[in-house]
């Protein structure tokens, strides 16, 4: 339609398109505003609830977990040859559920090196059983001074090392302290095949060499800070 | 022999007026309660035109050889439906707590009337389920059902096949035992491997770095809200375009081409 007015000219300005009751100066119509404007208000409307909602669900991604202290038993319960297992509750509130099993000895400088820092965390070795491949309940065999898990044959030497089996890293461990002759166990904290500290991870990712970028801390939880 | 009460006294100008010749005779109760059906469903069809939606879904026109393999789908429908409907009730007496679900799990079994078999239609029809819902794909591949136009009722199936498995392992957990425990504990920690992502993965997943006080809870809700909802709108949305698109025919049919159609006409 050649004579149409408002194909003739490519203006900017609705006065200049011949639009019906375009006011001067004008750029956009008022069919596109309000419809603009609908959107915009329906977009509003559902983010009103979508957004709160998903960080509602999201939120816990973001939540640091308190730092707790779980006492485990007298200084002298322990000592730094053998182990003795202790259960306690490493998520409080859940009953059964929220209970771990935790190897505990003395320090040994013998074959555990100097005591890593913060000293005051690590006087008491405490190693979880949550095997490091899916994380099923490993069970220490003294006789063959090897943690062995049920589920598939993950098999760890007396330090909580790998030696057989799918897992990929040590054991995890909790650190340690001493209150008023009481020995209490705090947070988890995952080590790599050099027993050096990293923030606790999931069984099944690795921490040697690529793993630890692979998988990376997460907020939730994260290592004691040095005191 | 036919008893004939007598006549009341009332007055000429109360008594029924006998029925006239031409008129029809009166009703019987059947055909009374038939007119009140047609009138009733006339009703809602004159508001909604449903009907001819329902003529549109039920009498289609379905290819020479449809055979007994074409009812897999309806079948894992039915299966779906049945846990949908085990499900609700189920959840009248489910307590989604981590100190509460074992024991309101064991009441429905030992204790609430018929629940031993309200649980087990809703536990061995998830695997029922998932062998049918394999089965149909099978039968839409073997078929060569999922070539153009269907590609994409193929992709909503396989959405709907994966659908499936997340509500298999979210309602895993909720009887809560020693088995539900461990194998969520042993899903999640294979979700926390993925790389970058695994851990938040899994972390969203339990609600926390580890298994708390509301995971259970964001399970419960995950199966039988959020993974339910999706699998209703989306098997919808998969009965539409079959019906849109008809079936195929299975593929050892050939064509047979009808000889008045291939007369020339002049």
């Amino acid at each position: 339609m050649p004579d149409d007015p408002r194909r003739r000219t490519k203006s900017k300005y609705t006065a200049d398109r011949g639009i019906p009751g375009a006011f001067e100066g004008e750029t956009v119509t008022r069919r596109r505003f309000m419809t603009g404007t609908a959107h915009t208000a329906g977009a509003v409307a559902a983010s009103a609830f979508l957004l709160p909602a998903l960080g509602f669900a999201l939120g816990p991604l973001f939540e640091k977990e308190p730092v707790r202290w779980e006492d485990v038993g007298a200084v002298a319960d322990f000592n730094a040859d053998t182990y003795v297992p202790r259960i306690f509750s490493e998520t409080p509130g859940i009953g059964e559920a929220g209970k771990t099993t935790a190897y505990i000895r003395k320090h040994n400088p013998r074959f555990d090196g100097p005591v890593q820092k913060p000293e005051q965390y690590g006087q008491f070795i405490a190693i979880s059983t949550r095997c490091m491949h899916l994380g099923c309940p490993v069970r220490y065999t003294a006789a063959a001074q090897r943690f062995i898990c049920p589920c598939h044959g993950g098999v760890y030497d007396a330090l909580g090392q790998r030696v057989g089996g799918p897992p990929v890293r040590p054991l995890d461990r909790f650190y340690t302290r001493i209150v008023n002759g009481r020995v209490q166990v705090g947070p988890r904290f995952s080590v790599n095949s050099e027993l050096k500290r990293f923030s606790p991870r999931y069984p099944g990712e690795d921490l040697d060499g690529i793993g630890q970028y692979l998988y990376p801390s997460r907020p939730t939880q994260r290592k004691l800070p040095p005191q | 022999m036919k008893l004939k009460l007598p006549a009341p006294p009332i007055p000429d100008q109360l008594k029924p007026a006998p029925r006239r010749p031409e008129e029809a005779p009166p009703k019987g109760p059947i055909e009374t309660a038939k007119e009140a059906g047609i009138t009733a469903v006339d009703w809602v069809d004159e508001r909604t035109s449903l009907s001819g939606g329902a003529r549109w879904m039920m009498f289609r026109k379905v290819p020479k050889g449809t055979n007994w393999f074409y009812t897999l789908g309806s079948a894992t429908m039915f299966a779906f439906l049945n846990q949908a409907v085990t499900g609700v009730f189920l959840a009248m007496y489910y307590d989604p707590s981590p100190t509460r679900a074992y024991e309101s799990a064991r009441f429905i079994t030992n204790e609430a009337f018929l629940g031993e078999f309200v649980r087990g239609m809703h536990k061995w029809g998830s695997t029922v389920m998932v062998i049918l819902v394999f089965l149909h794909m099978a039968r839409t591949f073997f078929f060569g059902a999922y070539k153009y136009p269907r590609e994409l009722n193929w992709v909503i199936g396989v959405i709907l096949v994966v659908l499936t498995l997340v509500m298999s392992l979210t309602g895993y957990l909720l009887p809560f035992d020693q088995r539900s425990y461990w194998a969520t504990i042993v899903a999640m920690n294979i979700n926390g491997t993925g790389p970058f992502v695994g851990p938040y993965l899994a972390d969203f997943l339990l609600a926390g770095p580890g298994f708390g006080a509301t995971t259970l809870s964001r399970f419960y809700a995950i199966h039988m809200l959020l993974v339910p909802g999706a699998i209703v709108a989306l098997i919808g949305a998969h009965l539409y375009l079959v019906a849109k698109l008809g079936t195929t025919a299975p593929p050892w049919l050939k064509a047979e081409p009808n000889p008045e159609l291939r007369k020339e006409v002049a």
